[in-house]
């Protein structure tokens, strides 16, 4: 598939209050394809530009169960059916004491998913990004707050969208090369 | 409610100094945090500082080395003191780690925004703490080359380690612990490689910032998952965090030896631990904000917290004394009595005094306010509390195998000089690597100490 040579159109705000009603309009405008940018997370802007579904706990609460069965059984299999050593007249299955190293890899297994699983979500690490071709966007993990809407959402076209961005009062409005 | 919390009468401190001074805006704490980074250039001092920290961790490795050559023979380890130096030490360095958990986890939990401005260089401290808890039982095994079988790695003689142990669980627990905190501290600090990243004119500074931000660009999906994963990495840190101090004071309260046989280990192992990691936490924040300027990120309200909770934890750690010394008249064991005798009279009575002064009355001083929020006194404390908590380990270790059961096996333990090497090698190692840290990565949470200006909050 041929790339398109514009990735989206870009506004640039001052502040997350602006941003998070640029969001608010954009969507309820019915562009679907769209992502806000901010040095900092702001609650409730990814509910405006359509995000409803966080994977994560669900990966971490997998992490944790796998992690918690493979802490439990390990010490099974090693303790008393590969080399079950008498230990004191302990039973070979000393359930009890398997305990604590079944939890540690419940939260060993569980951390590991949460950030791995997060990046991965994310699609990170990406070392390329067609964002990044717009200078201004330097600053967006400073102290400004942007507004994208990709070109591959139904709705768009070059000047529509440049004119209805310039109506949300953003600092400036620039096209995204990818 | 604010005017009463506000008065400034009769030469009285703010009852709540601000969490951050006013008149900030995002660009300018951007600039203040990443500029200590990118553009100040470092001080003699500095270098004065690693130099001494970088010799001293050179004498650490030369002490190591000596001793694989030599073996444990080296130390003042004997029987019956077959514990010494590596395990007080071991378990005072783990210690001090705890309190960059309880900052950057528990705190969150518990919305204490004060912390954002301290969670990233304690959480450095955790790491650095752990890094130097970990040699010691490492070189402490005898055959360090063969230390791998601590862990269940399958080999030619097919036995695998016993879980039944407390120092298997400990392996685990230690490790857990390490590899939770270095991916915390690294979340944590993927948006500020990104601010870096932005603000640096340098190429080669740009393209490794870069690579460690993996192309972080803010997008608001991007934040959402990554807040949950921090939180629910804050929540799983939090049991973890506790659990590891618990299976630390496990390696001794299962063990039948009088003064270590004992309930009230876990509890008070976890309190002592974030006793002295706070001080940890303030012997570290004084100097940093002084020498970088910082005191307008690092205000009074952190120190004043910092020294709340110090003196909290410093009394559930002198409850734990009481209960100990209780429990030897109570419990009518004469073993667990002679313990108590022996501390106050034995021949380590001196250690133990100091251990009292250090740890339970001189930090009552904390209740003044003005002690409170005077660095330089907050500093000094700060130094007389990580003396008692270390004097406090050795007291349990040394002190209770000193004295066991039968007088015929009693002994006594004096550290050497590699002993000594090692240990004031791994406080340089820790301070080495503190100030890399400070000037490879940013000390204070950028993104976080921008969430925290009044110009962040929305309404929707």
């Amino acid at each position: 598939m041929k790339r398109d040579p514009i990735y989206g159109m870009m506004a640039e705000f001052d502040s997350p209050q602006a941003l998070i009603d640029a969001a608010k309009y954009t969507h309820e405008a019915g562009y679907q394809k769209i992502d806000a940018y901010s040095p900092f997370p702001i609650e409730g802007l990814a509910e405006e530009i359509g995000f409803h579904h966080d994977e994560v706990p669900l990966v971490v609460l997998i992490g944790g169960i796998v992690g918690g069965l493979t802490g439990y059984l390990m010490q099974y299999w090693m303790s008393a059916v590969d080399y079950p050593i008498n230990v004191g007249g302990k039973p070979y299955h000393s359930w009890p004491a398997f305990i604590v190293i079944t939890f540690e890899m419940t939260i060993l297994f569980a951390g590991i998913s949460a950030v791995f699983g997060m990046l991965a979500l994310n699609g990170l690490p990406m070392p390329y990004h067609p964002v990044f071709n717009v200078p201004r966007f330097a600053l967006a993990s400073k102290d400004r707050f942007f507004l994208i809407v990709f070109s591959s959402d139904k709705k768009y076209d070059a000047s529509g969208t440049r004119k209805f961005l310039e109506g949300l009062a953003p600092r400036s409005v620039s096209e995204v090369p990818s | 409610m604010d005017e009463q919390y506000n008065t400034t009468d009769a030469g009285r401190a703010p009852v709540t100094a601000p969490v951050i001074e006013p008149g900030y805006t995002f660009g300018t704490v951007t600039e203040k945090i990443s500029a200590i980074v990118l553009t100040r250039p470092a001080s003699n001092g500095w270098f004065i500082g690693f130099g001494v920290a970088f010799l001293l961790t050179q004498m650490m490795l030369f002490a190591i080395a000596y001793l694989f050559l030599k073996g444990i023979g080296i130390w003042g380890d004997t029987i019956p003191i077959g514990w010494g130096f590596a395990i007080v030490n071991f378990v005072w360095w783990i210690g001090i780690g705890h309190a960059g958990t309880l900052i950057s986890a528990i705190l969150l939990l518990l919305r204490q925004s004060w912390r954002n401005s301290i969670n990233r260089f304690a959480e450095a401290m955790t790491l650095f703490a752990v890094a130097c808890a970990g040699i010691f039982p490492a070189i402490h095994v005898g055959r360090p080359w063969l230390a791998y079988w601590l862990f269940p790695i399958p080999n030619t003689m097919g036995v695998w380690p016993q879980f039944r142990s407390p120092l298997m669980w400990d392996v685990f627990a230690v490790s857990t612990y390490a590899t939770i905190s270095a991916l915390f501290w690294f979340i944590g600090l993927i948006p500020d490689l990104g601010t870096l990243r932005d603000r640096t004119d340098n190429k080669a500074l740009k393209i490794i910032y870069g690579m460690f931000s993996m192309g972080w660009r803010g997008s608001a999906r991007h934040w959402h998952r990554y807040e949950t994963a921090y939180l629910l990495l804050a929540g799983l840190a939090t049991p973890l965090v506790l659990s590891v101090h618990t299976v630390v004071s496990f390696d001794f309260a299962i063990g039948i030896v009088p003064g270590w046989h004992t309930t009230i280990f876990p509890p008070y192992f976890v309190a002592g631990a974030i006793y002295s990691g706070f001080a940890m936490v303030l012997m570290l924040a004084i100097p940093i904000r002084k020498i970088y300027g910082l005191e307008d990120f690092i205000t009074e309200r952190h120190l004043q917290n910092s020294a709340k909770v110090m003196l909290a934890t410093g009394l559930i750690v002198a409850y734990g004394y009481g209960i100990e010394a209780f429990m030897g008249w109570y419990s009518g064991d004469r073993y667990d009595a002679f313990t108590l005798w022996n501390r106050l009279h034995g021949p380590y009575a001196v250690p133990y005094y100091m251990l009292l002064a250090c740890n339970i009355f001189i930090p009552q001083t904390l209740w003044i306010r003005k002690l409170r929020t005077s660095p330089v006194g907050l500093f000094i404390i700060s130094g007389v509390i990580l003396v008692g908590m270390w004097l406090e380990r050795f007291i349990i270790v040394v002190v209770s195998l000193s004295r066991d059961f039968l007088t015929s096996s009693w002994g006594m333990y004096y550290p050497t000089r590699w002993d000594w090497m090692t240990y004031i090698g791994t406080i340089g190692m820790f301070l080495a690597a503190m100030f890399l840290f400070l000037r490879i990565l940013p000390a204070i949470s950028i993104f976080e100490m921008r969430t925290l200006l009044p110009e962040a909050e929305v309404k929707e």
